[in-house]
């Protein structure tokens, strides 16, 4: 009885939506990643705009806020020569007691052509992308727990980059794994492109029920679950996380859990370290191993721009994807 | 008025009667099942050739949504919604708007009720003031004003003390607690079963604990006050075992699931489809078949619609704001009939889950064909086959994760005290 089959992709195989990187193929995937290999040249030069976008309108609507997400994609919306609009919708028209679908057929009138949506609720963006209009794009920048699919895809990027190929790897993903959409975008996306071995990492209060079923192991011993690894992701401890009834305090999650360079030496010497950013140093990794050599965390933000830039470009123009 | 119902098979699971035979009826009164009662000479005949002829269902769980949610739906509007899916006996839950914690409300919605001439609705008291589980219900004067139990509803549970006071409060008058077993701390925050779909989704979860721990401190405290308790709307397997032994143990525990939970799993809610928001949730497929075994041998004794219309507004939201519930006295019968199909059982088994087991819960005569039984019956079409669709039901609430989709059987006439209250074209 599942709906919504072919949300994200159309029968004719072109990317509709950017909602998660589940059911995506690993065809989807390398297309998209290849497509900001591209965009990352486009970024090195002295003009770096292209006019794929130029003349459409992309609404960043936040019902949840970020500055950092939110500005990566007026980046790379700008980038694409597109007009951005950004709305902070968690100040204001919810408050005021409008449905989320009410906000976006609003905005929707005012001529959009890409909703890019971050929504506190898990599902969020799948609802919008059900009712806009055909032809008006949604990006997931962010739904509750489920999914941050440009997160997951650019992660990937950065691995390939390092790493070049998937099919004999170790990565670990260490941390707040239960509340993470960026853990579980990333681990859909790894199985998908043939990563072998998908550990997660972490107290069994912040591992989820059943994740092993996504074809992840799980460690909740830290040593042994980052040993032999070559990909090492950190998650963000969000602060309300750290002193409750999941962690005693972030000093004790730091203790089990923190990166430090000791704790990498068990991993391969020519590991890399992630973190989606934005990081709590001395929480859930050490300055030391943050700044390292094997640290490709400000990478992964610039990466961040080409691969939103692929995204947007693939979904706002008729004949790319 | 005398009426004879001709050409039906008769189903009768109290009796255990499963036979082509005539009912005939007598000033609302079932007279005779079989051979006319000497002298019989009916008003009007009914030619019935080709459908079922049963007692009129009981469904022990249908929101009316009166008072305080009519924007959602109005008794008229449910009322004939049970009516069209065979029900003529109901009971309400006492979570409307005020709940039903005062007598006065209770005897509106009953007066009302009875104004329809329909389907007889029996009100649920609230066990707890506002059902904020804080202060006992003045339950002597409720059951006075017609409430055949007590129960929080959709609300929380009482903390245990309260729990304790108010079975030993019930007890003390012999009246029945109902309680949907889940545990408000272990369940906060939670909108999907803990399990695989939930974590893939990022849906906050509700573990299986959070019934099985409810239902285990609700045990104890039975033993502990001697109270006879109903358990509504059962999700997991692991709780079966639990009602099991305490029945064999000899304990007053009768429990119930609803319809949706024999057919669907957290499967089902597929890419965040709010029509599958349930409460309880849905839960695993191995919990749906032991749900299913466990009302085929009697481990839980009767199936309910749990019929809740909601409003298109109250779903078109993200999956973990949308208001839980399935309209469902349209669909009862024919999930009913597809359960009982699907394990094998015959008609009269099938459909005492519906009819004789559940009115025995209410303690109502209703549910049989007996000599003396008030008239209430249900002719269905076991085979008609019919699609779901919103202008096919007579809820207000469209909400149901069957609609576009199948199902085969149908209430073609509904007689309450022997009155035609649906009449299908």
């Amino acid at each position: 009885m599942s709906r919504g089959d072919g949300l994200q992709v159309g029968a004719d195989g072109r990317l509709r939506h950017l909602l998660t990187t589940e059911g995506l193929s690993a065809e989807m995937i390398r297309r998209i990643l290849d497509t900001a290999d591209q965009f990352v040249s486009v970024s090195e030069r002295d003009v770096k705009k292209v006019p794929l976008l130029r003349g459409r309108s992309v609404f960043n609507v936040f019902f949840e806020s970020s500055t950092r997400t939110r500005t990566t994609f007026e980046i790379a919306a700008k980038r694409l020569s597109a007009d951005v609009i950004n709305l902070n919708v968690g100040v204001s028209s919810t408050s005021k007691g409008e449905t989320l679908l009410d906000t976006v057929y609003n905005l929707q009138a005012m001529d959009a052509d890409m909703f890019v949506v971050r929504h506190a609720q898990s599902g969020a963006a799948h609802l919008i992308a059900r009712h806009v209009k055909p032809g008006v794009a949604v990006i997931n920048a962010g739904d509750g727990r489920h999914a941050h699919p440009t997160q997951g895809l650019l992660d990937m990027y950065t691995i390939r980059h390092y790493k070049k190929d998937f099919s004999a790897l170790t990565v670990a993903i260490v941390g707040d794994v239960l509340h993470s959409r960026v853990a579980r975008s990333q681990i859909h996306a790894l199985k998908t492109l043939g990563v072998p071995e998908v550990r997660v990492v972490g107290p069994a209060t912040l591992v989820p029920a059943a994740v092993e079923r996504m074809g992840v192991r799980v460690f909740h011993d830290m040593l042994e679950g980052i040993r032999g690894c070559d990909v090492v992701i950190m998650l963000r401890l969000q602060n309300e996380r750290m002193n409750g009834a999941l962690l005693p305090s972030a000093g004790e999650f730091f203790k089990c859990y923190g990166l430090t360079p000791e704790k990498l030496a068990r991993a391969k010497p020519d590991a890399i370290v992630m973190h989606p950013g934005p990081m709590n140093r001395g929480v859930e990794i050490d300055s030391a191993v943050a700044d390292g050599r094997q640290s490709v965390i400000m990478p992964q933000v610039t990466f961040g721009i080409a691969v939103r830039m692929a995204v947007m470009s693939m979904l706002g123009s008729p004949h790319e994807g | 008025m005398k009426v004879e119902i001709r050409g039906a098979r008769v189903v009768d699971p109290a009796s255990g009667r499963d036979e082509k035979a005539s009912v005939w009826i007598d000033d609302g009164r079932i007279a005779a099942v079989g051979a006319a009662p000497q002298g019989f000479r009916a008003d009007e005949t009914i030619d019935a050739a080709g459908l079922v002829a049963c007692p009129g269902l009981v469904d022990l769980s249908a929101r009316l949504r009166e008072p305080g949610f009519e924007y959602k739906a109005t008794l008229e509007s449910e009322m004939a919604a049970a009516a069209a899916g065979g029900v003529t006996t109901l009971a309400c839950p006492p979570d409307t708007d005020p709940p039903l914690d005062e007598p006065g409300l209770v005897e509106m919605l009953t007066r009302r009720a009875s104004g329809v001439h329909g389907t007889r609705v029996h009100p649920l008291g609230a066990l707890t003031t506002g059902l904020k589980g804080e202060r006992l219900a003045e339950m002597v004067e409720l059951a006075e004003a017609g409430c055949l139990g007590f129960f929080q509803g959709s609300a929380a549970l009482p903390d245990n003390a309260t729990l304790l006071q108010a079975m030993r409060y019930a007890v003390t008058f012999g009246f029945t607690v109902w309680l949907r077993p889940q545990d408000a701390s272990l369940a906060a925050g939670g909108v999907a079963h803990e399990g695989e779909v939930a974590t893939r989704l990022g849906l906050p979860p509700i573990p299986v604990i959070a019934e099985t721990v409810a239902t285990r401190t609700i045990i104890e405290l039975m033993k502990a006050t001697g109270a006879r308790v109903h358990l509504a709307r059962l999700s997991a397997g692991a709780t079966l075992e639990l009602v099991h032994r305490a029945k064999a143990r000899g304990l007053p525990l009768t429990c119930d699931v609803g319809v949706h939970h024999l057919h669907l799993c957290d499967r089902d809610i597929g890419e965040f489809d709010a029509l599958a928001n349930l409460a309880p949730p849905l839960r695993d497929p191995s919990d749906r078949e032991r749900l299913r075994r466990a009302v085929a041998d009697g481990t839980i004794d009767a199936i309910c619609s749990d019929h809740t219309p909601v409003d298109d507004d109250a779903k078109l939201v993200p999956f973990g704001e949308a208001e839980p519930g399935a309209t469902g006295l349209e669909l009862l019968l024919p999930l009913t009939l597809q359960w009982g199909r699907e394990c094998g059982l015959a008609l009269g088994p099938t459909l005492a889950a519906v009819t004789s087991r559940p009115a025995a819960i209410l303690g109502v005569k209703a549910g049989s064909l007996a000599p003396g039984a008030p008239a209430d019956i249900c002719l269905f079409d076991p085979a008609r086959a019919w699609v779901v669709k919103p202008q096919e039901l007579a809820s207000q609430g469209k909400n149901t994760p069957f609609m576009g989709l199948e199902l085969t059987g149908r209430a073609v006439r509904t007689l309450v005290s022997g009155r035609t209250v649906h009449a299908a074209r």
